[in-house]
């Protein structure tokens, strides 16, 4: 049997060490003191951009990387203040967010959801970043809206438009300005009916991820709903470059529109080569035959080169739109930088002023503070008209862009021209549409 | 029948260029022992050399249009290529349209160049090192190259078209007694196919029917005893190096109007290609032709909705899923040797 040296006295005293031991790292946290992650302790705040600098979507991520600094750089007074001129709410100041110099850091998310979780955390554990920006894929931001919740920062999407983000996926600490795959395909549902008529026949590719599923879901629901049929969905392969093995069988299916349900590299290859196959040329059915891209973006269309002419798609935003708030960041963006802003770098952009403003409006930087203030938040200057962020899943609703390829464009950034302007009203749902269906909101988390 | 026949083309195409590159790799595998993994960006380097000179071909002088404005409203700068300016608008138009296939030309010795620049400055600092070695450097120097191109190309795609009357489809449908449109085929890829085809005849007509070629062949069954008649067979490696690269090259400049170059293109078919000379048989140059045919049309057939729905993910696993029944069945590769990275 062997001896124990344990006494009362001696638990007590190890405990009270291990416990004071324990505590002192917090202690000396400021969070410690205001009860949430990272609050900002000396002049300044640091915020993270996290957004692709390298992989498929480099290009995509380095022009939402422009807009992010151009807005740090509006929030501390310097420049022409972009669309902080326009914006309805008048909290900004110019002297950076509840006083404090804005600061940034950046990561690469790699498009990998892997790799931006762990650039996120950096910037969070490392940095002391006290909200994230940015990304350009749903999967990323799924995954990082949800790393955000649990950290207890807040997270402002950038780019992503899965029916996910703000359905199954949605989380109190995240907010999404960008559209969704549902407001696509209500917004193109018209648009495609005046221009190739009810009776269709369409076969979908779609790229085999969260983002592809719902578009395509999506799409086929709003042009079934107008009278089309849909004949075949096929699932593709993210990493796809070539997509001819998909595309020969379309004309023997007897369809006579292809959707591609494709995004970023995929989305340049599948038009591509369907324009390699001539499909355009071909007459099914009687009818001419179409393609449809619900979701286009500037890079994607400058990437595609003539083969986008004709093609009808949807966007959250264009700088040729000629409101005062548009304007305004094009106006700056250009200067600055030489070329208009995509409608990637105008989400962030936005989301970053957004988020400024709920500070200021809230007069803290605690998360559940800001939360409250962006919850069923009205607004408008900010380049879509007037805007809600929805309180019961964190959504903006605004106007949605139907875009069609330009036929002779004047200059390598004249690709697209706005078909339509569908007015906010057209694609809005209720917060339990059966396509955001699952997953709660849950509570804002402040984190510390 | 129909459906057979376009999932054939479509698997000749894509075979073409997984041939090519492995008729590359295989020829610097046979002649220096080396296993290049960066022989996928020289495939990518080969399209690049389409893209410059596109992009030389367009290069273009500013001229204030005041009738027009840009997107921040300023006087609209008009880009008028220098080589209209030169050579008449006719001209200079029918040269920036026949890019790619001047590209050909471009690229043979640019691409050559890079080849010999590659093996004397790295690669063969590399030759007794272990496999695993010269796995790692050359795969460093790929995504160097990636890295090179995306710093002065960027990342997105940019599109290169092939020639207006290169593109479009042919129907074949009327020849083969189908309906109309039924059976239709891009132009540039039954081009590219014949090129292919070309390229890989004149490599095996070199190898085959020249002293050089003859020298080679010696050197890859015997390097020792070649070495002893008093032939330098480094420097006949060296220049073999220079035409796998030219090889690759050549594939990745027509491989440009299908899908639009970008830096990462090379990663794409590297591991494929390198799935395709195990198949073949390391070593077997005609083993590497046959089996990336094969493993293309495979792959085409893989594709099609009844095989995805049949059996879902097929169409990403087929050539894997091949290439372990053929090295279970012919651990060699279909025409592998005896002897070749045997211990």
């Amino acid at each position: 049997m062997s001896k124990s040296n344990f006494t009362r006295r001696g638990l007590l005293k190890t405990s009270a060490v291990a416990g004071a031991g324990l505590a002192l790292p917090t202690y000396l946290r400021a969070a410690a003191h205001s009860g949430y992650t990272n609050a900002p302790s000396g002049s300044t705040v640091t915020i993270g951009f996290n957004v692709p600098q390298t992989g498929p979507y480099a290009e995509e991520g380095l022009d939402e990387l422009r807009a992010q600094e151009l807005a740090v750089a509006h929030l501390n007074g310097e420049g022409d203040g972009g669309m902080m001129n326009t914006f309805s709410s008048k909290a900004l100041k110019g002297n950076g967010i509840l006083g404090k110099k804005v600061t940034f850091v950046s990561g690469d998310t790699q498009t990998k959801s892997d790799a931006a979780r762990a650039a996120a955390k950096s910037m969070i554990e490392k940095d002391g970043a006290i909200m994230i920006n940015g990304g350009s894929s749903s999967g990323v931001a799924v995954a990082v809206q949800s790393l955000c919740q649990d950290a207890g920062v807040i997270f402002m999407a950038g780019l992503t438009h899965s029916n996910d983000t703000t359905g199954k996926d949605k989380k109190a600490n995240g907010f999404r300005h960008f559209f969704n795959g549902y407001m696509s395909a209500q917004a193109l549902a018209p648009v495609l009916k005046n221009a190739y008529g009810s009776d269709r026949r369409a076969y979908h590719l779609t790229a085999d991820y969260t983002w592809g599923w719902t578009q395509q879901e999506s799409i086929a629901a709003a042009t079934e709903a107008i009278g089309w049929t849909t004949v075949e969905n096929v699932l593709t392969p993210l990493a796809s470059t070539d997509f001819s093995a998909y595309i020969a069988p379309v004309l023997n299916s007897g369809a006579d529109v292809l959707v591609l349900n494709h995004y970023g590299g995929n989305m340049v290859n599948s038009l591509s080569n369907a324009i390699e196959f001539d499909l355009l040329s071909k007459q099914v059915n009687g009818k001419d035959f179409e393609i449809v891209v619900p979701l286009y973006s500037e890079l994607m269309a400058a990437g595609a080169g003539d083969n986008v002419k004709g093609v009808i798609g949807s966007m959250n935003w264009n700088w040729q739109l000629t409101d005062e708030g548009s304007k305004a960041f094009t106006k700056s963006f250009g200067e600055v930088y030489g070329r208009p802003p995509s409608n990637s770098a105008h989400t962030c952009y936005v989301q970053t002023l957004l988020y400024a403003d709920a500070c200021e409006r809230a007069g803290t930087f605690n998360p559940c503070g800001v939360v409250e203030a962006l919850e069923g938040f009205e607004f408008d200057g900010l380049g879509n008209g007037p805007t809600l962020y929805r309180a019961d899943d964190h959504q903006c609703f605004k106007d949605v862009l139907v875009m069609k390829g330009k036929q002779n464009p004047t200059s390598q950034y004249d690709t697209l021209e706005i078909v339509e302007v569908t007015p906010r009203a057209q694609v809005e749902y209720a917060p339990d549409h059966p396509m955001f269906a699952g997953g709660e909101l849950g509570k804002c988390n402040p984190g510390a | 029948m129909d459906a057979i026949i376009l999932q054939i083309l479509n698997g000749l195409d894509k075979g073409s260029a997984y041939a090519l590159i492995a008729l590359g790799l295989t020829l610097i595998f046979g002649t220096l022992g080396v296993v290049n993994f960066a022989h996928g960006a020289i495939f990518m380097l080969g399209a690049f050399c389409a893209v410059t000179l596109s992009k030389i071909l367009t290069l273009s002088y500013l001229t204030i249009d005041e009738t027009q404005v840009d997107f921040l409203g300023n006087p609209l700068k008009v880009k008028t290529p220098y080589v209209e300016h030169w050579f008449g608008q006719d001209v200079g138009a029918a040269l920036i349209d026949w890019a790619v296939p001047l590209a050909i030309l471009f690229s043979i010795p640019v691409m050559i160049a890079i080849g010999v620049i590659m093996e004397r400055g790295l690669i063969k600092h590399f030759y007794k090192r272990p496999h695993a070695d010269q796995i790692l450097v050359t795969f460093g120097l790929a995504i160097v190259l990636q890295e090179i191109v995306k710093y002065y190309f960027g990342a997105n795609p940019i599109p290169t078209p092939a020639p207006d009357m290169f593109r479009g489809s042919f129907d074949f449908s009327t020849f083969l007694g189908f309906e109309p449109n039924s059976v239709i085929y891009p132009i540039w890829r039954l081009i590219y196919f014949a090129f292919s085809a070309l390229i890989i005849g004149a490599v095996f007509a070199f190898l085959q029917f020249t002293t050089f070629g003859m020298v080679v062949r010696a050197g890859m069954a015997d390097r020792e005893t070649v070495g002893l008649l008093g032939i330098n067979i480094d420097r006949k490696f060296t220049i073999m190096f220079g035409i796998a690269a030219a090889v690759a090259g050549l594939a990745g400049v027509m491989y440009a109007p299908i899908n639009a170059p970008n830096y990462h293109m090379g990663m794409d078919f590297l591991v494929l290609s390198f799935v395709v000379v195990v198949v073949g048989g390391m070593g077997s140059l005609p083993g590497a032709v046959a089996a990336g045919f094969l493993l293309g049309i495979l792959e085409s057939f893989a594709s099609t909705t009844w095989a995805t729905t049949t059996i879902p993910g097929i169409n990403q696993i087929i050539i894997y899923l091949v290439a372990i029944i053929i090295l279970l069945t012919r651990p060699r590769g279909l025409m592998g040797k005896k002897g070749v990275m045997e211990d």
